[in-house]
């Protein structure tokens, strides 16, 4: 036991910020018109809204946390209210029941603000498309900066897009 | 696996055997203007009863565990249980524009009145209230406290959230994008809703999938449920104030995963199982993998709940809290680690035996306690059984081919299978085109969630995440 105490992790577990240095997090950036670093610096707050999920994404939104992809590292952390946000990351198709509670959390968010749709469904509904319970993408409820694809996205896509946010486009060489 | 289509008696028999303790709730559900109840007693059969007259006898009148599902067809359908004594709407929010959307779906004739929550009287008595827009990241739910002080006199959960149709989107679609769909009831169970959904449709077709793919139904199974055992352990820990059990076990919920990944191709194996049998063989290599990974994880736990049985600050918030009584879990007949850590002994491995658990070896572990610790304890029993079934399947693990064709027909049928939470229920009915003409996915959460009410009266507020956690209810799986 004290041993499991004292050592804790070990060796570093962490993944190199290297790997996540690659193409796909430069298309993520290309999305966007500015990055939020030029607006706000090298720290990021973000508060996530799941609209809607089956849970498969937040149960990869959790893992950012762990030591394996350890995003705090990178000035990105979750807090508790949208009150303290400049990042909303939201998943689901956003139900019908949901809307204003999604509606409700954007308008307590302080700008500057982005919106991050996190998997298939927060694009356009996908699988649940079409049905009377579902309004679709996020889009269709508040205005969404960056899209981040997967069904569910894994932890790696779902930093690449947040660091993408930060970034934003790389100017023309 | 015919459902009987049954006379108003017969049913009034049903509910009055349900309600006597002498048959099991399994669910309770709406269909083309009929309504179906599941029973165990202890073999599964379905009762069907027609509502010419868009009325039925009520169950919940007489058996308190029928309360949520029977509100939800309701709103679902648009049939009404004659007796019932609540009912308010329950995933009706009055926010689709419809009512009644599997029923007539016609355009809602008044708006919804406010939702009648339940009230406490007395002195000094407070309401909090919280969600559905929780601090950290999980589904969303509201939660009404009346607490007299820190003590919690009444909470009432108010679901219905992430409802999305599944039922709906479900009818006339093609047996694949059923699959699909369902592993997305729940995404943290999408290998017990899949497996669940390939069986209801291969017992519909009198369809045996091949060996090997049963076996690796299996094997899928049983990384699940490890992956979200080993998930659960922490956070709870964590809620108890104990950051340093989540730091690890969420290292081993990562390699756990990255195993089912390189196994599987998908770290939560979505769309792995489908009918017929599964979608991808076990890749080259995996089966080295996963054996590594299953003995570097069976001394992890080890220390790690000698960490957790030795850390007194711990027990203190887990040892106590949000005991939940044996005649509660035995009355609504509550699966999973929340029926077993107040001693109701079962598992659907064992007691609906299914393969290839029937030529398994393992042992259902059982606590008696009823506290958020007997619920750890399920957890850290339960990896220990998993680890070895995953050894025994892999020593197994038979050759040959890993799916069958699939010809469709008309006909129906179910399956119950033990998910991480609990028996998941499946029904489903296709047409003679091979389409589906209803699929039901039940949760074992529609059997768990109420008793978190009972289980927590008394408790501190400041207890609730623990608790709440402790239960780790289903919230997408039961809103649908």
């Amino acid at each position: 036991m004290r041993r499991t105490l004292l050592e804790g992790l070990k060796p570093p577990l962490t993944e190199s910020a290297a790997l996540l240095d690659d193409a796909e997090l430069e298309a993520l950036a290309a999305e966007l018109k500015e990055g939020a670093r030029a607006r706000l610096g090298r720290g990021l707050s973000i508060r996530q809204v799941d609209a809607g999920s089956c849970n498969g994404c937040e149960l990869e939104i959790v893992a950012l946390s762990g030591a394996y992809y350890d995003l705090e590292r990178f000035g990105l952390k979750f807090v508790a209210s949208p009150r303290h946000a400049d990042v909303l990351l939201v998943t689901g198709p956003v139900t019908r029941n949901m809307r204003e509670a999604l509606e409700r959390t954007y308008a307590a968010t302080p700008a500057p603000k982005w919106v991050v749709a996190a998997g298939a469904c927060a694009r356009d509904g996908h699988l649940f498309k079409g049905s009377y319970a579902v309004l679709g993408g996020v889009g269709e409820v508040v205005p969404v900066d960056l899209y981040i694809p997967g069904c569910p996205p894994s932890p790696r896509t779902l930093l690449k897009g947040l660091l993408a946010l930060m970034r934003g486009p790389q100017p023309k060489a | 696996m015919e459902s009987m289509n049954a006379t108003s008696e017969d049913w009034k028999a049903a509910t009055r055997r349900l309600a006597a303790g002498e048959a099991r709730l399994v669910d309770l559900w709406g269909d083309d203007g009929a309504v179906c109840l599941a029973l165990a007693s202890p073999e599964i059969r379905v009762l069907r009863l027609a509502c010419p007259d868009g009325a039925f006898p009520s169950l919940a009148a007489v058996h308190a565990p029928a309360i949520r599902l029977e509100r939800a067809l309701a709103d679902l359908h648009g049939l009404r249980p004659d007796g019932a004594q609540d009912a308010r709407p329950w995933l009706d929010h009055g926010r689709w524009g419809i009512e009644a959307p599997l029923g007539r779906a016609g355009p809602r004739a008044t708006p919804q009145p406010p939702y009648p929550f339940r009230t406490a009287d007395g002195p000094a008595l407070h309401l909090i209230s919280a969600g559905p827009v929780h601090a950290g990241t999980i589904e969303p739910g509201h939660f009404r406290f009346h607490a007299s002080g820190e003590t919690i006199v009444r909470l009432e959960a108010r679901l219905g959230y992430t409802h999305k149709g599944v039922e709906g989107l479900m009818r006339g679609a093609a047996i694949e994008t059923g699959a699909r769909l369902v592993g997305r009831v729940s995404g943290d169970s999408t290998v017990a809703y899949a497996f669940a959904y390939a069986r209801a449709i291969e017992a519909a077709l009198g369809l045996e999938p091949p060996a090997r793919a049963v076996w690796l139904r299996a094997l899928a199974a049983e990384i699940e449920r490890i992956a979200n055992h080993v998930g659960d352990f922490g956070p709870i820990c964590n809620d108890g104030g104990f950051a340093l059990m989540h730091a690890h076990t969420g290292v081993w919920r990562e390699r756990t995963l990255r195993v089912a990944e390189a196994a599987f191709g998908h770290r939560l194996m979505m769309d792995a199982i489908v009918p017929g049998g599964v979608a991808v063989d076990l890749a080259a290599d995996a089966a080295q993998a996963i054996r590594a990974h299953v003995t570097a994880l069976r001394p992890a736990i080890k220390r790690l709940t000698e960490l957790y049985d030795k850390t007194a600050s711990l027990l203190d918030r887990t040892v106590g809290a949000g005991t939940l009584s044996r005649e509660l879990v035995e009355r609504w007949g509550a699966g999973g680690y929340v029926g077993r850590a107040s001693g109701r002994d079962f598992d659907a491995r064992r007691d609906h035996p299914y393969p290839p658990y029937d030529s398994l070896r393992f042992e259902v572990p059982v606590r008696d306690k009823g506290d958020v610790d007997a619920r750890v304890w399920m957890r850290i029993l339960e990896i220990e059984q998993s680890l070895s079934l995953v050894e025994q399947l892999l020593d197994g693990l038979p050759e040959g081919p890993t799916r069958a064709e699939i010809a469709p027909a008309a006909g129906e049928g179910f399956a119950l299978i033990e998910g991480f939470r609990g028996d998941v229920f499946v029904h489903v009915r296709l047409g003679p085109d091979g389409r589906l003409v209803c699929v039901r996915p039940r949760d074992p959460s529609w059997l768990q969630w109420p008793l978190l009410e009972a289980a927590i009266e008394g408790n501190i507020v400041a207890d609730f995440p623990l608790c709440n956690k402790s239960f780790n209810g289903a919230y997408s799986g039961v809103d649908l």
